[in-house]
């Protein structure tokens, strides 16, 4: 067979989140370190497909991407139509935990990006000792709104074009287009609702900004890298978050913006590829 | 720069088809200087340098000129490179009816970023 295939195996597995069954697809590639890595806000584990496909990541690391439910392949948990979907810190954090010890991860590393990357801090505040390390992207405990979440999710706009029009600009302006719109494509295949409930957690739910102190990096070690383009979690933003975390590294990433991995992978991998050989050369 | 909207949106079929479905007036304000953009069905019909007394508009759009000009560079430094992020540090200002913007924020945001194509081949 000529065509080429790539590495990243899917799978399904269930879980009760919420006390409610949940079938969760994953994508995996890899072997060694589990890499635990989390999506951003609306959109779904596709982002890591770059990571999944790069030997240099792979032939160390167990990469490994859920969709949280009502993301990507992951349907909502019955009785969903009724509901309006919001996401919590604690069902968060629960979706984490409990994935990752279903799939027997054993210490992972876990790397989220945007509300992903803002959970992996409470993640190590909470879960430290469980955990390999932290690597947040586009990470901050906590950021200034800058837009109505009411556009997202109403029936005079379309929720798909409106999300992936309102964070278009988060991609870094050097971007190169296949991967921007890749990337946006991400967010116009987000369900209703989807991208604002997520915001809830991003929004209300996650100050993190009294919590973060208590992160101990002697169990848990913390990697902030943030883009300069990104105006969302801005890099002030970034760098005065791992101000307050003893031990913490943080990184701005020139000429990215809000979805590193998946808008410029090329540019990413010079910036990922170090923290992770430290983490490996930490483990060994 | 704005004042050639017509000939740089009107001549890409991609970004009139997107905005097919919008017909509507808009302001968009150059530092003081007022420009009255009128769409239809995608195609720009005019802009008209203001200010036009009682002319309405259904949303405006106003920037200085120092952040429009570096809006429309051809690759806009980090915090100029998108309308949103002109509003989030203070750089601009949205006002008025916001639903024909967000119901066509492709479009618009690609039309307020067309001038940096000048830019390019300059």
């Amino acid at each position: 067979m000529a065509a080429r295939i790539e590495p990243i195996a899917g799978r399904y597995v269930h879980l009760t989140l919420g006390g409610r069954p949940c079938r969760v697809y994953f994508e995996e590639a890899g072997t060694g370190i589990p890499l635990l890595c989390l999506h951003t806000a609306g959109s779904d584990g596709r982002q890591f497909r770059h990571l999944m496909n790069d030997p240099a990541v792979t032939d160390h690391f167990r990469v490994v991407a859920f969709d949280l439910p009502w993301h990507g392949k992951s349907t909502p948990p019955a009785g969903w139509q009724d509901e309006e979907y919001t996401l919590t810190t604690a069902a968060y954090v629960e979706a984490v935990m409990t994935f990752s010890r279903a799939l027997d991860l054993e210490r992972p590393v876990v790397m989220g990006c945007s509300m992903g990357g803002r959970i992996v801090l409470e993640l190590a505040a909470g879960h430290g000792r469980e955990l390999g390390a932290v690597i947040g992207l586009e990470a901050a405990d906590h950021q200034t709104p800058w837009y109505d979440t009411e556009w997202l999710h109403r029936p005079d706009v379309h929720g798909g074009e409106v999300c992936a029009a309102l964070v278009s600009g988060l991609v870094g302006a050097p971007a190169p287009d296949e991967h921007r719109w890749e990337t946006l494509w991400g967010y116009m295949q987000s369900g209703p609702g989807v991208f604002k409930g997520d915001l809830y957690f991003y929004r209300v739910d996650s100050d993190f900004r009294e919590r973060v102190a208590g992160i101990d990096t002697r169990d848990c070690p913390v990697h902030l890298l943030t883009g300069s383009y990104d105006f969302s979690c801005t890099p002030e933003d970034t760098l005065r978050t791992a101000g307050k975390i003893k031990g913490a590294e943080a990184q701005i990433m020139e000429g990215l913006g809000h979805f590193p991995m998946s808008e410029d992978p090329a540019r990413f991998r010079e910036y990922i590829l170090p923290v992770l050989d430290r983490l490996r050369a930490a483990r060994a | 720069m704005i004042e050639r909207l017509s000939e740089l949106v009107n001549v890409d079929e991609a970004l009139v088809r997107r905005g097919r479905f919008l017909t509507c007036d808009f302001l968009v304000e150059v530092g003081e200087m007022p420009y009255h953009v009128s769409v239809e069905r995608g195609r720009i019909a005019s802009v008209t340098r203001g200010p036009v007394l009682m002319r309405p508009w259904r949303f405006a759009i106003r920037a200085t000129e120092d952040a429009w000009r570096e809006f429309w560079q051809p690759v806009p430094r980090p915090g100029y490179h998108d309308l949103f992020a002109l509003t989030r540090f203070g750089r601009a200002r949205i006002e008025g009816d916001l639903q024909p913007l967000m119901a066509n924020l492709r479009y618009i945001k690609d039309v307020l970023e067309a001038p940096r194509r000048l830019a390019r081949s300059a």
